[in-house]
């Protein structure tokens, strides 16, 4: 097995973050960003790739990100401009970049000519351009190119060299060794070494965590320039280094002087507060820590263990008088207040910002507008909103493909977008915010809007429908979220591939989140999603259906009553229905569906949770009766379990014991199923004759209009 | 989620006939009874034994499954094994015992009178179980073993269970359903 693994995967983890860093920056960079620190942050993310991949020995990566490297140098110190060209290279060379990464991490062998290509690019632009750099420059860099030149004319004779070296303290901070390079330094050629001690203050003076002491080398070497300036790699950022080529005489100069100064100069005090200037410059101290994912579900799941074990101990002492026991009483607050803070920051470890899946955005769109042949600009806002990373792993298929949606069908040709006097670009903006305890993200375009017509007729075609209805424009709007709906012409490759906004909406729907599309012709469509901010845990109200306990979640539930006896009225075939201001809401009772003993068989002594859905619309749960509201922690059934039919998770109650989440539509689809499995008759005699029985002209009325409205939802229940 | 979460030391969750879990070649079991009958599961798989608590009933579940408990945060089916062997429904009071096992990566709960002992059996000692059964039960038996005077029926928990902690997709769970119908 390979020793290293451990590390391999923290360096695959950092190069991750780091090519997401990389990405982000060259977006900025491609909306014309002139800070340099845009090219400095891509220059640091590409020179740590390349460190960790000398270290791992994959040659491949290291030599391309060397180069990669080389051309973003000169990009930050002005000898290479920034240009719209240069900036799609750095971009293709950035994508083979991750391509190496991501085959080095699986292990796999690239051909050695793979991005070549961009190779070659990338070394006729850094080589072209450091020749016209160096004749243009007089300054020492221009004499140091010089003498790399020179040395490299000569490779065989020996040539001399004087490097002053004064390392910083962070040098240490970061766990280099000067010993190591003075010993790589040594491995070129014959080394003089001469320890500078200007900078050493008295022993009383002395930090530990400063650095004092600098060097002068002499080395007499056949090795270049560059290979001499290539010991100090990894150090460079934190020391002060000069090389220069000298002659023999120039070099005796320097060691005489050197071995006459330092005397009388190192007992200077002035020269602590010198070294105390770099200080001030060290690195921000690391602030985060890398953790596994399963530590953190461990804690998250003990913590929830610890709220149901307080809300148990809070239970069973409700009763306790305070008078007799002050300090117990004032413990179980104070622990009740304590577990409460510790569930909100564990659920905050779990936070992240949407940005790791919004800064994957820019890409895609320039690969899909180039593609196209659209001209797009793409906006995000609001990417630091946070949101718990189960939710963050969910959503970025949706968001990739609403944003097709929105290139493909939503935007305009070029052509019609200037015919319909609109810009020529078109504007693509993904949004993020918190409301009302969830997120919510936007996608929208100012495109041409959903063609109503188009949806219609294809409703229509597809039976969706009936040839008779006429739904809202809002209503038509939503259709696209049909089953095996695609308004596109032709199946493009970019999107409209019959698995299409309907599977988005599932799979939004899976994670408890609704979404919806508001569209003005001409003007453009916009997609709004909002999900719960965390999977692991869920607002439920508990509720009881013949002495065991289930939850609703509350997000469904629209409002709860006890209905009055002459409300509830039975269409011939089974359904039972709930009069509410004027409107028919079917019901359905937990007990019969989930076939529960010793419940309220009545509606009328029971009570109705009327829950609403994307699905079916409104419909009413029979229960006895109400508990509680209360924040649940999602618990799977599946993991020792199997799925169960009506139930999509369960949860702990404050008495320990499990009490099943409700999954409303499932139960929906139940009630229905079960409906038209039973004859009319039978059904009469369960249901104790407490309903009225409608008259046929109004059941059929009725059956219409319920018939109509499942339509327009597009969901035929079965 | 999981064995690793439960505080016993999972060591190895093999539960092979014959595999060699303790020195010498043999084996340990836990050995529990149904009113006279004895059966037994090896050690390993045993992460703990707990008295009888009211469950949670689950809708539709299979007649021979009392509900699910839960054990520290995991949710665990529990499984009347009485009622899986055809022989009536137990009527769990808080001295019958459930014992939790582990089944490959999944934890789940066996109903049973009471645990007797712990079986130290010589790999050797292991019987087949003889091919005269008329109710399919002995496909769930791994071996026999002999201890003292009594037969103790060593039982294979993956198979005993299969139907219910294998399935995972829902439409199984629908199917399920729909045969109840």
């Amino acid at each position: 097995m390979d020793d290293y693994a451990q590390f391999k995967a923290t360096y695959f983890a950092e190069c991750a973050e780091l090519l997401g860093d990389v990405e982000t920056q060259l977006s900025e960079l491609s909306t014309g960003s002139q800070d340099p620190e845009v090219l400095h942050a891509i220059f640091r993310a590409v020179h740590s790739i390349k460190a960790g991949a000398g270290a791992f020995k994959y040659v491949q990566l290291a030599a391309f990100s060397h180069e990669f490297e080389a051309l973003l140098d000169r990009m930050r110190d002005g000898r290479i401009a920034v240009t719209e060209e240069g900036v799609s290279i750095l971009f293709r060379a950035s994508d083979i970049l991750s391509a190496m990464v991501e085959s080095a991490e699986n292990e796999e062998t690239l051909t050695p000519d793979f991005g070549k290509e961009i190779l070659d690019e990338i070394t006729f632009i850094v080589k072209g351009k450091v020749t016209e750099a160096a004749a243009e420059d007089d300054t020492a860099e221009s004499s140091a190119e010089g003498a790399q030149n020179e040395a490299e004319a000569s490779p065989d004779s020996q040539t001399l060299y004087h490097i002053k070296f004064a390392p910083k303290a962070e040098l240490f901070k970061h766990a280099n060794e000067p010993l190591l390079i003075i010993r790589e330094l040594k491995s070129l050629g014959e080394l003089k070494s001469i320890a500078n001690l200007d900078r050493l203050p008295p022993l009383s003076k002395m930090d530990g965590e400063e650095a004092y002491i600098a060097w002068d080398f002499i080395l007499k070497s056949t090795s270049r320039f560059d290979e001499v300036e290539e010991v100090f790699e990894f150090v460079t950022d934190d020391c002060t280094l000069d090389i220069t080529v000298e002659t023999a005489e120039a070099v005796e100069d320097v060691i005489e002087k050197i071995d006459e100064a330092p005397i009388d100069q190192a007992a200077q005090p002035s020269s602590a507060a010198n070294a105390g200037a770099p200080k001030a410059q060290a690195a921000a101290k690391v602030t985060s820590i890398r953790v596994d994912l399963d530590r953190i579900d461990r804690l998250v799941n003990m913590v929830g263990e610890l709220v149901i074990t307080q809300s148990m101990l809070s239970q069973q002492t409700s009763d306790l008088p305070s008078e007799q026991f002050p300090n117990m009483v004032r413990g179980l607050e104070e622990l009740a207040l304590h577990t409460r803070e510790l569930q909100e920051s564990v659920m905050a470890i779990r936070m992240q910002p949407v940005k790791s899946v919004f800064s994957r955005m820019p890409r895609l769109v320039r690969e899909l507008s180039a593609k196209l042949g659209k001209k797009v600009t793409l906006t995000t806002i609001g990417e630091n909103t946070e949101v718990d990373k189960t939710v963050i792993e969910e959503i970025s298929d949706p968001i990739t493909h609403m944003i097709r949606n929105s290139l493909d069908h939503g935007l305009e040709s070029t052509e019609d977008r200037i015919a319909a006097g609109k810009p020529e670009t078109g504007n693509v903006s993904i949004s993020a915010e918190h409301r009302g305890g969830r997120i919510v993200i936007t996608i929208s375009d100012d495109g041409k809007g959903i063609n109503r017509a188009a949806v219609l007729s294809r409703a229509r075609e597809r039976g969706l429908i009936t040839e008779t209805a006429t739904p809202s424009d809002e209503e038509i709007d939503n259709m696209i979220f049909a089953p095996g709906f695609s308004t596109a012409e032709k199946v493009t490759d970019v999107s409209g591939r019959g698995v299409g906004m309907d599977v988005v909406r599932r799979n939004i729907q899976a994670l408890g989140g609704r979404v919806s599309i508001q569209s003005t012709p001409g003007k453009g469509s916009r997609f709004t999603m909002t999900l719960p901010l965390t999977l692991a845990v869920m607002d439920g109200m508990i509720v009881q259906a013949g002495g065991s306990k289930y939850v609703i979640p509350i997000p469904n539930i629209v409002e709860s009553l006890r209905p009055a006896k002459d409300s509830l009225k039975r269409l011939p075939n089974g359904q039972k229905l709930v009069s509410i201001r004027g409107e028919y809401i079917p019901l359905c009772a937990l007990h019969e569906v989930f076939k529960i003993k010793n419940a309220i068989e009545d509606p009328a002594q029971a009570l109705v949770v009327l829950v609403e859905s994307e699905e079916f619309g409104t419909t009413g749960i029979v229960v006895d009766e109400l508990i509680g509201q209360q924040q649940v922690v999602i618990k799977s059934l599946e993991s020792n379990y199997r799925p169960v039919l009506g139930i999509s998770a369960a949860t702990i109650l404050g008495n320990g014991k499990v009490a099943p989440i409700l999954d409303i539509e499932a139960l929906y689809r139940i009630s229905q199923k079960n409906l038209h499995k039973s004859s009319p008759s039978s059904n009469g005699d369960a249901s104790g004759g407490n309903d009225t029985d409608l008259s046929p002209a109004l059941a059929g009325e009725l059956s219409g209009s319920i018939a109509s409205s499942t339509d327009i939802h597009l969901q035929s229940p079965g | 989620m999981g064995a690793a979460e439960l505080n016993t030391a999972p060591i190895s969750q093999d539960q092979l006939p014959g595999e060699d879990t303790v020195q010498h070649g043999t084996q340990q079991f836990v050995t529990f009874a149904i009113g006279t009958e004895e059966y037994a599961v090896d050690i390993m798989q045993v992460r703990e034994i707990q008295a009888w608590t009211e469950v949670t009933v689950l809708p539709n579940q299979p007649n021979y499954m009392r509900g699910v408990l839960n054990l520290r945060g995991i949710i665990v089916p529990i499984f009347d094994l009485r009622r899986r062997f055809n022989q009536g429904k137990t009527e769990a009071t808080s001295i019958h015992v459930v014992v939790i096992i582990a089944v490959n990566d999944r934890i789940i709960g066996i109903l049973v009178d009471r645990v007797s002992d712990i079986l130290t059996v010589d790999s050797g000692e292991i019987r087949q179980v003889p091919d005269i059964d008329e109710n399919d039960e002995s496909e769930h038996l791994i071996g026999l073993v002999t201890a003292g005077e009594r037969m103790v029926a060593l039982l294979d928990t993956g198979s005993l269970f299969k139907r219910d902690i294998i399935n995972t997709n829902i439409s199984a769970a629908e199917e399920a359903l729909a045969d109840k119908n």
